[in-house]
């Protein structure tokens, strides 16, 4: 059976599940639209939430991205999983006991004010748009790699499979699939990590691969060190980017991470206070296990692409690899255009090393190399894993379902939360306070069904600025809802000025930053370079920033204005406390 | 009044789980991380491995901790859920 075939099969096996799945676990209320009933158990929502989180970001990219970071990659492992911890302990358990239906909602009465319900819609749809539009993307490539079909074709059966679970099902059928996504998209993440993680290493535990003996007694990490320091790169435990940029950068990947709407959702579909500290836990958990396992694959990933282009000493010809020697899984991925080989010297052997080091380009000169001659694309990184480690084909099929997994788990959360916020904040809550639950349903299917398909254009055709505004979203979740929501909990005395000021002013703030050095809809007005930025913070961290800003504008402006009404202070008090009346007294409401 | 009782406790809890948070994060993995690259166990530089796995285990160590204090901490001012 060929590859394409056996793709096709395990792919669409894994989509006959979902939509199983979607028929199974039917919407019939706004209940079970918007947070499944609040009936989902920690378990269940924890294997939900990973999948709702992890990405095709995660699951393709991150890995790659790593392995040409190197220790700098570290921000996106510890600001994609510290996240959880400010979940955990500062939001999650205190907006279950809220027990509404959005995040919106909750600003918009813990402020007491629609406006600061629609400054929270506003924010929550652009954080969103810019996500999900990379999900469809990469649903796109996906499919364009292993069922050969072009990325339109790729996006419209995406499109239709997340439409069915997510029109039909609503947050119970999102749920649901979310769970059985999230076990194929780490069964085909491990899997390969274990067995390339066994041929390099001769560790099967991918976790303890940076300890495991490669070659003359010296660990991979180590090893590493050496081969890519001799190329002229920076050393892979090394990082280039300033100690202050990569602090901000990791805290707004954390903050952000506990201000994406999406995920916040999903801890108001579990029955008790407890069980949403337990989902968050449980989640963690099981984003762990991707999360510790990709700085493996990371590492190995780089030794074995260095080590199979260059596999002798640096400067004898002999040890370059000779291009007609180049292994299956290389030609494969030329095909995508994703590997690119340019022979600029001419001597039919590929050089692979940093030409931009000026001391090592002299060395480099004196072996006749005329510059690097490969030019890998991160993505593949994790997609041609299988390839290189020799594994069979149906390995290589289960990597594209749970690539595809991974974009349709984040788009399809995405998606609701988008027309949650529409049907339920905005029609709702403010243009038609008295529609019928009915109709309110049918809006919330409609506003699903109308995202889809703008998810879908964004994907097939992204405006330039979406491909670099998809990290921002992080920036931008961090600056504007992460700090209301927290101090709406942790402070009495925040009140509808105050936070509506702050989440003005974060938003503002940091879009400002990103477009300056960016350029998104207009041309950057300075170059992005770390000489011109404030503090050296780069636009990527910059949202860490705008959240103290956010905190500093809502405290000062609060103090000046007048304190929120007493309804709203029994509101924060109750919500602190997992039961309204402490056991032994009267229950007064 | 048992409320606010129960609301200081917790915010020790969470002040002690956030220290320790920032202190593997940003302290082990960020600030101090090439101090830490000079010790090497089996090959592996300290700093290094706070800042991409260490953290991780830390993390979700600190959840576990807290999940089990909030919930006896719940049963003994009489404010869980059952």
């Amino acid at each position: 059976m060929s590859l394409t075939t056996m793709s096709y099969l395990v792919v669409g096996a894994s989509f006959a599940l979902y939509i199983g799945i979607a028929l199974w676990s039917r919407a019939r209320s706004t209940g079970d639209f918007y947070i499944a009933g609040k009936g989902v158990g920690p378990i269940a929502n924890g294997m939900a939430t990973a999948a709702d989180w992890m990405s095709a970001a995660s699951f393709i990219s991150m890995a790659g991205l790593i392995a040409f970071l190197g220790y700098d990659g570290s921000v996106y492992l510890m600001g994609w999983t510290g996240g959880y911890v400010l979940l955990a302990l500062l939001l999650a358990p205190y907006l279950r006991k809220f027990g509404k239906f959005t995040v919106p909602e909750f600003i918009g009465e813990r402020y007491y004010s629609q406006t600061a319900r629609v400054v929270a819609v506003i924010c929550l749809i652009f954080i969103s748009f810019t996500y999900v539009a990379g999900q469809m993307r990469g649903v796109g490539i996906v499919f364009s790699r292993f069922l050969s079909v072009d990325i339109e074709t790729g996006l419209i059966v995406g499109m239709a499979v997340v439409f069915f679970y997510a029109v039909l099902g609503g947050m119970k059928g999102i749920t649901y699939t979310q769970v059985a996504q999230y076990c194929v998209l780490i069964f085909a993440y491990t899997v390969p990590a274990v067995f390339i993680s066994l041929q390099v290493t001769g560790v099967a535990l991918p976790q303890l691969a940076f300890g495991g003996t490669v070659t003359d007694g010296l660990s991979l990490l180590q090893k590493l060190d050496a081969v890519v320091t001799e190329l002229g790169f920076t050393a892979y435990t090394d990082g280039s980017k300033s100690t202050i940029d990569v602090f901000f950068i990791t805290a707004a990947l954390m903050v952000g991470t506990a201000g994406l709407p999406h995920v916040l959702v999903r801890f108001f579909t579990v029955p008790r206070v407890r069980d949403a500290r337990a989902s968050a836990g449980w989640a963690l958990l099981f984003i762990a296990i991707l999360y510790t396992t990709a700085p493996a694959v990371a590492a190995l990933a780089r030794y074995n692409l260095t080590e199979t282009i260059q596999h002798g000493v640096v400067g004898e010809v002999s040890a370059n690899l000779e291009y007609a020697q180049r292994p299956d899984w290389f030609k494969t991925w030329e095909g995508t255009g994703l590997l690119v080989f340019d022979d600029k010297n001419g001597d039919g052997r590929i050089q692979y090393y940093n030409d931009r080091n000026t001391e090592f380009a002299v060395r480099a000169e004196s072996f006749g190399w005329r510059g690097n001659e490969l030019t890998v694309d991160q993505d593949i990184m994790v997609l041609a894993n299988p390839e290189i480690a020799g594994l069979p084909d149906w390995v290589i099929a289960l990597v594209a379902a749970g690539a595809v997994a991974a974009a349709l788990s984040t788009a399809a959360g995405l998606l609701l939360v988008i027309s949650a916020a529409v049907s339920h904040d905005v029609l709702k809550g403010v243009l038609m306070p008295n529609i019928s639950e009915r109709a309110e349903l049918r809006a919330g299917r409609v506003s699903a069904a109308a995202a889809i398909l703008l998810a879908g254009y964004l994907g097939y055709d992204p405006p330039g600025f979406v491909a670099q505004v998809v990290a921002f979203a992080f920036g931008l979740a961090a600056a504007s809802l992460f700090p209301v929501i927290l101090l709406g909990i942790f402070s009495t005395r925040l009140n509808r000025e105050g936070a509506i000021a702050g989440m003005i002013t974060g938003l503002v703030f940091t879009l400002g930053y990103i477009i300056y050095f960016k350029g998104v809809f207009v041309a950057p007005m300075a170059e992005n370079v770390a000489a011109n930025w404030w503090f050296g913070i780069s636009p990527e961290g910059i949202g860490a920033f705008g959240m103290l800003l956010n905190l500093a504008v809502a405290t000062v402006v609060s103090r000046l204005t007048a304190p929120p009404p007493p309804h709203v202070v029994e509101l924060v008090q109750r919500i602190r406390v997992p039961r309204d009346a402490p056991r032994g007294t009267v229950q007064s409401t | 009044m048992d409320r606010s009782n129960y609301w200081r406790a917790n915010l020790r809890v969470v002040a002690v789980c956030l220290t320790i948070w920032f202190v593997v994060s940003f302290g082990c993995g960020v600030l101090w991380v090439d101090w830490l690259n000079t010790i090497e166990i089996r090959g592996v530089k300290l700093g290094f491995w706070f800042a991409q796995q260490g953290s991780i285990y830390v993390f979700l160590g600190l959840i576990v901790y807290y999940v089990v204090r909030m919930n006896a901490m719940d049963r003994e001012h009489g404010v869980d859920e059952d």
